[in-house]
């Protein structure tokens, strides 16, 4: 009876990963100093949710198309439209996000970018007309927002609180400096590429602090493990023992899950792209920051060795 | 590892066998599962899925998914304006009352402008210097104040030979009342329609004074509106039982006492104190229970309400209170002893459906203004058909590879970690429905990474097992200590996930608590399949073949 037919990576790969530590900091800090300088240069393209918008109701001959409608609404650099039936077949709801600026010049925008669309509308579908339209907040209100935010605090506190009890405090700070590491980065993304932030965005990067905190966990299970096998080996080739004996394992479930994550990027539509991109790339990330970034801080920490808890 | 007790082989059977029976529902279209009526589907199961204990809910799509109900509401913004300028009145007859006293006459509401006479002449100018301290920098923000060069709430103007001073409320504190009640008003309709967090409604600001709603589903748009339409301010005021009321509700009140009409067809009016004993923002919580078999609210109040309410009743055993909700009794019950520990009941006629609606409504506390319904519409997903389209065909092919992959890699392993995927999505989608939650994209993304940990889970068991076969352990030795060491991992990654998913539920609301109930309720299926269901398979596997190697 054979038990697989792939075997991906060759036992006791070996691979100096401990060793090439310095490099794998040195490239985080970038990264982060990277993330954040594109943050507070470009900032983030927060999208309708956020920003709030105007809204537009049309009215089309006959039943309207809200592919091609999308499309139109698309392609006219106003940012991303929100496309919606409303009541009837020939009935249309649009909704473009606000855009920068403040006060009378952000208004006078606003105008132009209706009147943009209304013209683009009106010239490629014959027999469009505007009932009505008007201006929309965000949907994700102040009180949503600090809702959130507290939440996501809190959870990161408890985990670390978890992690401490069970494995020791070094752990914790460790898997915590990799979350933050992997949340910067992923918000990066978002400020270099300028893509639009929104609701399944924020879904995103909680899954991506999900997945990354599962990594993690994983790799240090098999270092506390060996910690307590090895007593007399010295504390980096342990760290690299444990990375090299997950190693097989955290690359077949990255693997799996960037296999399901690229089929949803590739025909997912437009929507599915911003959100499965994020996650590819946090998942890439995160599998990075528990073997370069989660393992060697526990050098840096010291580690207690004599840990008597299981 | 190996050995499954019967009663644990049942818990196991039966969980699946739970999973499969709430997650059918998701396969029957719904108008064979409720009745039609004017061809609109209710929400009255129909045929088999009448049967009590028969699960007949399907999961609930979210607004991006399906679409639902699209309200928008008006902000009565006059009557706030309203208020506030009865305020102001009120605010400037006490400062004139303080030492030295300014006699004025009554400080009263004309139009837009509250009017300030003064008796003499010669304290106008008093009368103008203690006025001005009624007005802020709009606002409230640290600059205003500090430079002072900010708007102020209240702007005064004087007429010297009518000895008159009128104060108006500022457009820059018209609009800051506007936007304060606005964005209340959504905060309380998002706890009355969302009370469990698992709508996951869209609530926003239209214009300069609506509010936009849209639920996702067919949901009864009139219980909607229902729900936002009621301020639900309540209060408890003392009965005066010594008024004699006619028909039409006319009578003499002595003064500081009302006539309000009540709920009750054999008592129609109500005379009350004008004074609440307490009101209901001493409230703490409120919920829907059941007492002598009839459906009654239930609530408590806070300390300063309890205090209140304690000493209120102590003092007026034998007479009667009465419940005030928007200008209506709705419960005038005797007090029979002291109600002192703070909470208490309501009794009125209520069907569960209305007590639990008004539990809804106390907990979400009052609206700032009163709201009325200005649109009603169905709206499609928000998403589009083509995109839910792509997007369905690309999760089926995601996983379609995962279930390859795990059979090219694991051999007769991937069959059983295939099994334990099959039914970890059958698991969740029965939760869903059973529970009703919302299924939006963010909780889509909940349920990839938890297919993503519960796929995880078996490649670390699996890996272990290898591992331990290599290292020289016989098939049933490898396989047992490959479960036993692969526990604590799996255990802890998940223990931790799950933490932040109940944190997240708890405290965030919309679309975070989405991902939460998704992600939970998969961190909890997934350590089962994973760990129950995928080990009895390979027991039973085992048992079968007695094979001899695992073949590495």
């Amino acid at each position: 009876m054979a038990f697989g037919l792939v075997s991906l990576i060759p036992n006791d790969a070996g691979i100096p990963f401990i060793r090439g530590r310095v490099i794998a900091f040195a490239f985080s800090v970038l990264m982060i100093i990277g993330s954040l300088t594109a943050y507070a240069v470009n900032g983030i393209n927060f999208g309708i949710d956020f920003t709030g918008g105007i809204q537009m109701e049309i009215d089309t001959d006959g039943p309207a198309d809200l592919a091609q409608i999308r499309e139109i609404a698309g392609s006219l650099d106003l940012g991303a439209a929100d496309v919606q039936g409303f009541g009837e077949a020939d009935k249309v709801l649009i909704r473009l996000q606000a855009l920068e600026g403040e006060g009378l010049d952000v208004e006078a925008a606003q105008q132009q970018a209706r009147q943009t669309l209304q013209t683009a509308l009106e010239e490629q579908i014959p027999g469009v007309t505007v009932l009505a339209a008007d201006v929309l907040g965000a949907k994700v209100s102040g009180e949503l927002q600090i809702a959130g935010l507290t939440a996501v605090l809190v959870a990161l506190g408890l985990m670390l609180i978890y992690i401490w009890f069970r494995f020791e405090w070094q752990y914790s700070v460790g898997a915590v400096l990799a979350l933050v590491h992997d949340v910067i980065i992923t918000i990066g993304l978002f400020a270099v590429t300028q893509m639009e932030f929104n609701l399944s965005t924020v879904a995103a990067i909680l899954t991506i602090v999900g997945y990354s905190m599962n990594d993690t966990v994983v790799v240090y299970d098999r270092i506390r493990e060996n910690l307590r096998k090895f007593k007399k080996k010295e504390i980096g080739e342990v760290l690299n023992l444990s990375i090299n004996d997950t190693l097989s394992r955290t690359i077949l479930t990255s693997f799996t899950t960037l296999v399901a994550l690229f089929a949803l990027f590739a025909i997912g539509g437009p929507t599915l792209q911003g959100f499965s991109a994020a996650m590819i790339f946090g998942i890439v990330v995160g599998t990075y920051s528990s073997i370069f970034v989660a393992a060697p801080i526990l050098m840096i920490t010291k580690v207690n060795r004599d840990s008597s808890e299981d | 590892m190996l050995y499954f007790s019967p009663w644990k082989i049942f818990l196991i059977l039966a969980v699946v066998l739970l999973g499969i029976l709430f997650s059918t529902p998701n396969l029957v279209p719904a108008n064979e599962r409720f009745e039609v009526r004017n061809g609109e589907v209710t929400s009255e199961p129909r045929g088999i899925w009448a049967f009590p204990l028969v699960p007949h809910n399907s999961v609930n799509l979210g607004l991006d998914l399906r679409g639902g109900a699209h309200l928008v509401f008006e902000v009565d913004l006059e009557e706030v304006k309203e208020d506030r300028l009865i305020n102001l009145a009120e605010e400037a007859s006490v400062a004139l009352r303080q030492a030295p006293v300014i006699n004025v006459r009554r400080p009263s509401v004309v139009g837009e402008e509250v009017v300030v006479r003064v008796a003499r002449a010669e304290d106008l100018d008093a009368a103008w210097d203690r006025l001005q301290d009624l007005s802020q920098p709009v606002g409230n923000n640290a600059l205003a104040q500090q430079g002072g060069f900010g708007a102020q709430t209240v702007a005064f103007t004087r007429d010297d030979a009518e000895r008159i001073i009128r104060l108006t409320i500022t457009p820059e504190a018209l609009d800051e009342i506007q936007t304060r009640t606005v964005t209340q008003s959504i905060e309380v309709i998002r706890r009355r329609i969302d009370e469990t967090g698992l709508t996951e409604p869209t609530i926003a600001r239209q214009g300069d004074n609506r509010v936009l709603v849209q639920v996702p589903g067919e949901a009864n748009p009139q219980r909607i509106i229902d729900l936002v339409n009621t301020t639900a301010r309540m209060t408890f005021h003392l009965v005066d039982s010594t008024v004699s009321i006619d028909a039409s509700g006319q009578g003499r009140t002595p003064p500081g006492v009302v006539i309000y009409p009540t709920e009750r067809p054999g008592e129609p009016w109500l005379a009350i104190q004008r004074r609440a004993m307490v009101d209901g923002e001493n409230l703490t919580n409120a919920s829907a229970t059941a007492q002598n078999g009839q459906p009654v609210v239930q609530f408590q109040f806070d300390t300063a309400g309890a205090t209140a309410f304690g000493r209120a009743t102590s003092q007026n055993v034998g007479r009667r209170f009465a419940i005030v909700l928007d200008d209506m009794i709705i419960s005038a019950p005797t007090i029979r002893s002291p109600i002192l520990g703070g909470s208490g009941v309501i009794e009125g006629g209520f069907t569960y459906e209305s007590a639990n609606d008004l539990a809804i409504l106390l907990n979400a506390g009052a609206l700032p203004a009163s709201l009325t319904p200005v649109e009603q519409r169905t709206v499609t997903a928000g998403l589009g058909q083509d995109q839910i389209r792509a997007g369905t065909l690309a999760v089926i092919v995601g996983f379609a590879a995962v279930i390859i992959f795990m059979l090219a890699a694991y051999g007769v392993f991937g069959i059983f970690s295939n099994i334990a995927l099959l039914v970890n999505v059958t698991l969740i989608l029965g939760a869903l429905s059973g529970l009703q939650a919302s299924l939006t994209l963010p909780g889509i993304a909940g349920i990839i990474l938890t297919i993503g940990m519960a796929v995880d889970a078996n490649v670390l068991i699996y890996e272990r097992i290898r591992e331990e076969a290599r290292a020289g352990r016989s098939p049933a030795n490898a396989i047992e200590t490959g479960y036993s060491r692969a526990l604590s991992a799996i255990l802890d990654a998940n223990i931790t996930t799950f933490i932040a998913a109940a944190v997240l539920f708890m405290l965030g609301a919309g679309p975070v608590r989405g991902f939460a109930v998704t992600l939970g309720i998969g961190i909890i299926t997934s350590v089962f399949t994973a760990f129950l269901l995928s080990r009895f398979l390979v027991a039973m596997w085992f048992k079968a073949f007695k094979p001899q190697k695992l073949g590495f």
